[in-house]
Formats: structure tokens, sequence, C-alpha cells
């Protein structure tokens, strides 16, 4: 029978031939990622009686919420966090080098066809390399770091369509605000993604890992990219283990598809307070901003700096403006500077952070006063989100995050732009 | 656990995320600290709020983060279930491993006002307006997860499995 990518994956995962959406299977997990949530799992864990983990070598810890931590009640929490790490004998635990599904992807640790559980929602993000990843809630995670395995309903599959080259100075992150924008927050709910067509054959790994980051604000139990040539040359330098091609079958059978051409695409920027509420930056006006924030596992990578850098280079961030700068890990920190982009952001007047989390999820690094405006290169913009429920976030690419630093205020980036294209 | 609710309305809207339900700040807080600033787009819910009252929303109730308080801040405070258009799926589930009575009902937020008094049965599905004498049909959770929140939530479930495990012969 001819399967889809998240139908392929499950009946791997249940001991199955064949699954359709709609079955309800157990399956086994190939990966399991917790950061700061651990603590709560393993302490639970403890407390149950258990004394190791369903395999040692497939659960991968990381402290990346809070570090370096911001107060002792998080300091406490870290070092009970690595204690337990001992305690369990979790063979990778990967310590603070940054945003969790960027480190994992970055050091190999996923597979195409894996099945992956995550502590965190935008698990999702492995599909990029074609790996079904999501997240679980404490409990649920409690059960699989026990067991291995947990309930799951085999889901129907959206694929997307990405047709067109993309312009000069549009990014995935405008791709996917814009269907977020266009079809909704929800036209992916309790489904997997599959991003195809030729624009999304084109697209780098990093720009992958942006979409399918985005996937779960469409809803998505996974958003999975076909794993091909690119992707096996970005995993073969970078993970020890065979790899290979994987993607649907001929034939699958599909709900629906969605026809998007990039060739057509402004800037998007997403308003207060959804991700859904993504509009063509012309039709944004004048929004003064406080705070331009590049980081998260969306929208931090290497690619992502040099699109910024080449903005700022040779400018200075506008004096009513903060530009908060947080690589999404360590290597990105690295490798940035090896390029020269730190000097050119320390140059311009930006603020370099931790590489971790930071002010996204509204932990620390950078949160926000009643009545500011931030333009955020991250995955969400509720309410309250990154500080108090009376700041605006807007959610844009980093080319759009970068340009409003320079600007003050949220603006086309194609003006700092000339001539060559940015992805 | 009860799989049958019934309890007096409140009404939300779409989209309503688990930001607003559990805020970042107060995640490692204590309940009496998490309590003030559950939902806040609705000032002093929680203060208003009684035990057993349902929360009826729109569509994607819920989407959003991985974090569990959001729906266990709700539970704590007593509702005794949700019935919404739709919900975000990682919230949904936490649901049903932590045992706290959610229900896909589409139509629900048109068929209801605030105040009214619903019963609702996530076994069978069946919504039924007893202030207005109306009745819905609900997504009815499977056995199987009928048997988790029945059974008190999936870490009762895992207990169960471990204590099985211990006793079996080696």
């Amino acid at each position: 029978m001819a399967m889809t990518m998240a139908e392929k994956v499950l009946a791997r995962a249940s001991g199955r031939d064949a699954v359709s959406a709609g079955d309800y299977v157990t399956a086994r997990a190939d990966r399991v990622m917790a950061h700061e949530a651990w603590t709560i799992c393993a302490l639970r864990l403890v407390k149950l009686g258990v004394e190791r983990v369903f395999d040692p070598d497939k659960v991968i810890v990381i402290l990346d919420h809070y570090f370096p931590a911001p107060t002792e009640q998080m300091a406490r929490g870290h070092a009970i966090a690595r204690d337990l790490v001992e305690r369990f004998g979790i063979r990778h635990f990967l310590g603070h080098a940054g945003v969790c599904h960027q480190v994992l992807t970055e050091r190999g640790h996923i597979l195409p066809g894996h099945l992956v559980f995550g502590t965190d929602s935008h698990t999702t993000t492995y599909g990029a390399v074609g790996a079904a990843g999501t997240g679980l809630g404490l409990t649920e995670a409690t059960y699989v770091l026990a067991t291995g395995e947990i309930w799951l309903r085999v889901p129907p599959t959206v694929r997307f369509l990405l047709g067109g080259e993309a312009p000069a100075g549009i990014m995935s992150k405008d791709v996917a605000l814009h269907i977020a924008g266009r079809f909704g927050t929800e036209v992916a709910q309790y489904r997997a993604v599959e991003f195809a067509g030729p624009a999304a054959r084109r697209m780098t790994v990093s720009s992958r890992l942006t979409l399918s980051n985005m996937g779960v604000e469409l809803g998505a139990k996974f958003a999975f990219f076909e794993a091909d040539e690119i992707t096996c040359a970005y995993l073969r330098k970078r993970s020890k283990e065979p790899v290979s091609f994987f993607g649907p079958d001929p034939g699958a059978r599909y709900e629906s598809f969605h026809e998007v051409d990039i060739s057509r695409l402004e800037p998007q920027i997403a308003c207060p307070h959804n991700p859904g509420n993504a509009k063509p930056v012309s039709e944004i006006g004048r929004v003064r901003v406080h705070q331009a924030f590049l980081g998260s596992c969306t929208n931090a990578r290497l690619e992502d700096l040099a699109v910024a850098a080449k903005i700022l280079e040779g400018r200075k961030v506008h004096p009513g403006t903060r530009f908060l700068v947080t690589p999404a890990s360590a290597q990105v920190f690295l490798d940035a500077t090896r390029a020269g982009y730190t000097e050119i952001f320390l140059e311009a007047g930006a603020h370099l952070t931790t590489p971790g989390c930071g002010a996204c999820p509204g932990g620390h690094g950078g949160l926000l006063a009643p009545g500011e405006v931030c333009l955020s290169s991250t995955n969400r913009n509720f309410r309250g989100r990154m500080g108090s429920p009376e700041a605006e976030v807007y959610l844009g690419s980093p080319a759009s995050v970068a340009a409003a630093a320079v600007a003050g205020h949220i603006v086309d980036p194609r003006q700092f732009w000339k001539g060559s294209t940015i992805r | 656990m009860q799989t049958r609710i019934r309890g007096r309305v409140w009404k939300f809207g779409d989209d309503v995320d688990t930001d607003v339900m559990a805020p970042w700040s107060t995640l490692s807080a204590p309940w009496e600290e998490r309590r003030g600033s559950l939902l806040h787009i609705r000032p002093r819910f929680a203060d208003q709020v009684k035990a057993g009252d349902l929360i009826v929303a729109g569509r994607n109730w819920g989407c959003g983060s991985s974090r569990e308080q959001a729906p266990e801040n709700l539970q704590l405070l007593g509702i005794g279930a949700v019935i919404a258009e739709s919900f975000g799926r990682i919230y949904f589930r936490n649901c049903i491993a932590i045992a706290f009575p959610n229900l896909v009902c589409p139509g629900i937020a048109a068929a209801c006002q605030e105040g009214d008094e619903l019963e609702v049965d996530v076994g069978s599905g069946k919504v039924r307006n007893l202030s207005r004498g109306s009745e819905l049909q609900g997504e009815a959770y499977t056995r199987d997860m009928l048997e988790i929140v029945e059974k008190g939530g999936l870490l009762k479930v895992l207990e169960a499995r471990i204590g099985a495990a211990r006793k079996a012969p080696q």
C-alpha cells in the first residue's frame, strides 16, 4: 500500500506492514528530547520507583530555556537536572549548547524516518530532515521516557506544493507566515504536513527548519520535507550512522493539496496576537519598534545571521530601538564570529546574548514593558508571550527584523537590499 | 474519574492559546500565584468561576505550547470540562493524560450562551443544553482514551504497568 511519510514512520514504529490515516497505533520512539522539563519528568520517574529510562542511548537532554540561570530557583532546577542525568545514565547530555532543536539537528542526532518525541511543541522542526517530530506535555513525556512508546492516531496529510523562485529579500519565514495568514492556523490541525514542490526541493536545510518549526503554528503533528540530496549532504557530515533518502510512496493518499507560488510573495509580517494575522509588509503601515529580536529555533541560524549582517553592515541600529541577537546555538555563534557577523552586529550597536531560547518564550533575556512593540524572528506572538500582556509582538523574517532595527520601525527589508537574492 | 459532567457555561472565543492559560512567568510558581494570572484575557475569571463550571470555546482552544500547566491550571481551578469547536492537539492530548475531560463538539459555540447549564458525556460525545432543551453530538473518546481518563490519567496507567511488570515472574 502506498503511504505518506507520516504513515511510513508510524507503520515502522508500531511494527506493522502498513497503517492508514485514522488508525490508532502504539508507536516506539527513536529519540526522545527533553529540555528543562527533564527535571520534572525524571523526578516523577524516581517517585514511581523507575530507575532507568527505556533506552539511555535514545534520550537526549539539553538545558536551553533558562540558560544562564536567571534566578536561583532555575539554578536549583538545573542542578537537579544534571544530577538526574547522571543518575539515569543519559548518554547524550548536551549541556547548554543552544536551543534544543538546533543543537540536535546540527549534531546529527535526528535522521530521516525517525520518530521523535520532545517536551516542546516545536519538535515538528525535525521534519526538515525527514523525521516525524512531535511535542508532548510532561505526563506523556514521563510515560515515553519510562516505556519508549505511546498511543498515536495516524494523521491524514496535507501537502503544500511550493513553486516558483523566491524573489530577492524573501525568506522561508515569509513563506511560513504567508501560509499561516492565507490558510489559517488550523489548516493542519490534527494532521501531518508535507512541504513539497520545486521551491521546497531547492531550500537549504536551514530554510526548511524554519518552515517545519512553524508547522506547529498551523496545527501540525508532523511537518515533513522529503529527505533528499540536500538533507543527506547536511547529515553525513554530522552523523556516524548511515543516512538515506526518505519520502512518501508514489501514489500515497493526501487529504488535500495547496499550491503556493512563492515568486509573487512580499515580505510577510504577523500582527499581534496570533501568527495567523500575517499580511504583506506593504499593508502594515508605520509601526514603531522598541525591540528587534533575532533569535529562537525558528530563525537564528548562520543563514539568518548572515542576512541580518548584510543589512547591518555599515549601518547603525536606530537609537530608539534595541536590537538583540541570540544565536540559536554555540556553534552558530562561533561560525558567525568566524564569518565576521558578530563584529558587524557589535559595530552597529546590537546586543549579543547567550545562545538558547532567551526572550522567545518570555523567560529572560529581553522581555517587554507595557506598550512596547517587538518585531521578532520567532514563531509565536501570543499576548503576553514575551513579557507584558500590554506589549505587542509582530513576527517577521530575519531580514525584516534587521531592517526594523536600522529603521526603528517596521519596513520592507528589500529597501536595504539591492542586487542579489537572500533566502 | 467522572466522564459525565454537568455545569454552568463560561464562553470564550477562538484561538485562546496556552500562554494565556499559563503564562511563562508563572509556570514554576505555586498554585496560589498561578491562579491569579490564569486566562488573564478575561479579568478576574479565576475569582468568579465556581467548581464544576464548564468552558465553551470556539476554534483552536489551547493552541500553542506543550506546557501541561495550561489544562492543569483549569483543572485545579475546578473547571469540570471544556467543550470547543476544535482544540490545539498537544493541549488536547495533555487533557487526556491528566484526566481532564475536553470534548470536540462542532456547533457548540452557537448552540449555547454564557450561563446555560450543560451536561456533557465524553464517553458518548453527547452534549445536552439543559437550559434550552437542545442536544449536540460531539466526538466521543475512543475506548483507549476513555480508559486513560477513567483510570485517573496516564501516570496512573504507568504506575499500574510498572506494578504489573514487578509482579510478573522473571
